[in-house]
């Protein structure tokens, strides 16, 4: 153990926390107003996701972060770290072995379980904010459930793109009452949202918000009944592992236009692998 | 107030009369601002299918007026009686999300400066469409195919449908606003000096294009101006505003060819002949 108390935030900082959590929990969807503290990363980074993970935390649990879908990027391994030093919890990269997991922009491809808490990290938690500057107006908004404006903004995309474009970061209904942000993970992962077993918790810490869903909550994705919602993904299957069922990365592997799709998610991907499932470009890769 | 009410015997009164009951009855409306006084003890009713103007010079409480009725205001005092569908309600008592969702559907407001009205990021067919997003329409192309019949309307050619408002000249961005007003079958449209800031020849179409569509929808309208042209073609009936009270009403013709109050009088002569 080192010489910070545990999961580095002070206990009453953690207490405020968990009130806001619990109110978040109580009404699904709803932006709880927190007093979020510094922490030492920069604002962009997870602050508010760390700052709930760190509230949530006790010295059993075992945490995974994940970036992007990856385990081993900057982000994941820095904020893994940070708890294994402030906290002294245990970590995995497995996604089923997990007690927390702290999430940038993916939802795992493995199916949560109850028990589990995933908190997301959130840079904007308004939806309305694009089309409505004004933080009074959205309140009411939300407040009065006028939310003719984010079909607005569904509407310009297909009038724009002639599908609706929003591919990320796309706007759903909670519980048929508050219209929520749900981070920016790919809408593939949108579905994933409604009826989980696991708690989900999101924490904004520059624009001090946290919202939650609790588990089995009814999540509706946005749409036209002429545009319904499709949860898109790349139209290939991963070259690594073969799966034909999540969320995939392009990437290009030199100059001559080759490229190759690999799952997002890598704890699924190595899972996979290791069941003896082999993609297009699994043998040579490995 | 000079009591002048011609209205009783007017022809023009039993044209409304055809109604059971005014659409909208104010009584008493009262705004102050600390001790001065926006406007005061202001009592009208409007009937269905009547346009109403106000006129006054700058700081007659002309707008204060009209953002009380509109709800945009609270006001110190009275109250304002609509007939919703569900009868008549004092709009001032009730609760805000019930006024809101009344000023997006019975209600329209027009502002002067298009900028207001309009969302300048948003293109031409969503700014329609939203009033209809926001009653419920939830289907892409029948709120594109409404879009497209009311930039017909207000003589908007339907290839700028996907342009932002940006891109429009003045008196389009003004034609639009009312577009996206009326896309929702309004009732009762408020008008803060729609043609402000138009020169003449726009002014004009846009006055042609609102009488044609206050005729044929049978809107009620409220009308604030201070140019006495728009209201002689316009409004059935004037109401002259100065200091914060009405010092004059009446029907419009024998306002402005006889005006009785000192301030119309002056109002009157004031305008160039050209």
């Amino acid at each position: 153990m080192s010489d910070y108390n545990f999961a580095y935030l002070d206990e009453q900082t953690k207490r405020m926390i968990r009130r806001a959590i619990l109110k978040g929990v109580a009404i699904p969807g709803y932006q709880v107003p927190f007093a979020s503290r510094e922490m030492p990363m920069p604002y962009g980074w997870g602050t508010g996701g760390v700052q709930v993970t760190a509230a949530c935390l006790v010295p059993e649990d075992r945490l995974k972060v994940i970036d992007q879908g990856a385990d081993d990027t900057t982000n994941a391994v820095s904020i893994r770290r940070f708890f294994q030093k402030t906290a002294g919890v245990e970590v995995t990269e497995a996604t089923a072995e997990a007690t927390i997991i702290q999430t940038r922009h993916r939802i795992p491809e493995t199916p949560l379980t109850e028990g589990q808490i995933f908190v997301y990290q959130v840079p904007i938690p308004e939806p309305l904010r694009f089309l409505e500057p004004r933080e009074t107006e959205t309140r009411r908004m939300h407040e009065l459930e006028e939310y003719g404006l984010m079909h607005v903004k569904l509407y310009e995309d297909i009038a724009r793109h002639g599908t609706i474009a929003t591919s990320y970061d796309y706007p759903v209904r909670v519980e048929g009452r508050y219209v929520m942000d749900p981070s920016p993970i790919p809408k593939f992962d949108n579905p994933k949202l409604s009826g989980n077993p696991a708690l989900q918790l999101f924490g904004a810490g520059r624009e001090q918000r946290i919202y939650a869903l609790p588990p089995y909550s009814q999540v509706v994705s946005l749409d036209f009944e002429d545009h319904p919602f499709v949860a898109s993904k790349a139209e290939h299957d991963c070259d690594l592992c073969g799966a034909a069922d999540s969320y995939l990365d392009e990437v290009i592997t030199d100059d001559q236009g080759n490229r190759m799709f690999v799952c997002s998610d890598t704890d699924y991907c190595r899972g996979r692998r290791a069941a003896g499932q082999v993609g297009r470009l699994g043998g040579e890769a490995a | 107030m000079t009591g002048r009410i011609f209205y009783e015997n007017s022809e023009i009164s039993q044209k409304f009369r055809g109604a059971e009951r005014p659409l909208l009855a104010v009584r008493g409306l009262t705004k102050r601002y600390g001790a001065r006084i926006g406007c005061a003890e202001v009592s009208f009713d409007l009937w269905p299918g009547e346009v109403l103007g106000i006129v006054g010079e700058s700081g007659s409480g002309k707008s204060t007026l009209l953002s009380c009725l509109a709800g945009h205001l609270a006001p110190d005092e009275g109250e304002v009686v609509f007939d919703t569908a569900d009868g008549l309600r004092d709009t001032v008592a009730m609760a805000e999300a019930e006024r809101r969702r009344l000023a997006r559907t019975d209600w329209a407001f027009v502002h002067q400066n298009p900028r207001d009205g309009l969302r300048m990021g948003v293109s031409a067919g969503g700014n329609v469409g939203e009033r209809l997003m926001a009653v419920g329409a939830r289907n892409y192309g029948t709120i594109r195919g409404q879009a497209l019949d009311w930039l017909g309307r207000v003589e908007i050619a339907a290839d700028r449908i996907d342009d932002r408002p940006r891109a429009f000249s003045g008196g389009m961005q003004q034609r639009l606003q009312i577009a996206r007003n009326l896309v929702t079958g309004p009732r009762l449209v408020f008008m803060d000096e729609p043609t402000g800031g138009l020169d003449v020849s726009v002014q004009a179409r846009l006055l042609d294009l609102l009488r044609g569509l206050v005729r044929e929808m049978g809107l009620s309208v409220i009308i604030v101006t201070h140019d006495l042209a728009v209201v002689r073609l316009l409004a059935d009936r004037l109401m002259v505003m100065k200091g914060g009270r009405v010092v004059e009403q009446g029907l419009t013709d024998q306002v402005l060819d006889d005006p009785q109050h000192a301030y119309t009088q002056l109002l009157v002569s004031s305008v160039l002949q050209v």
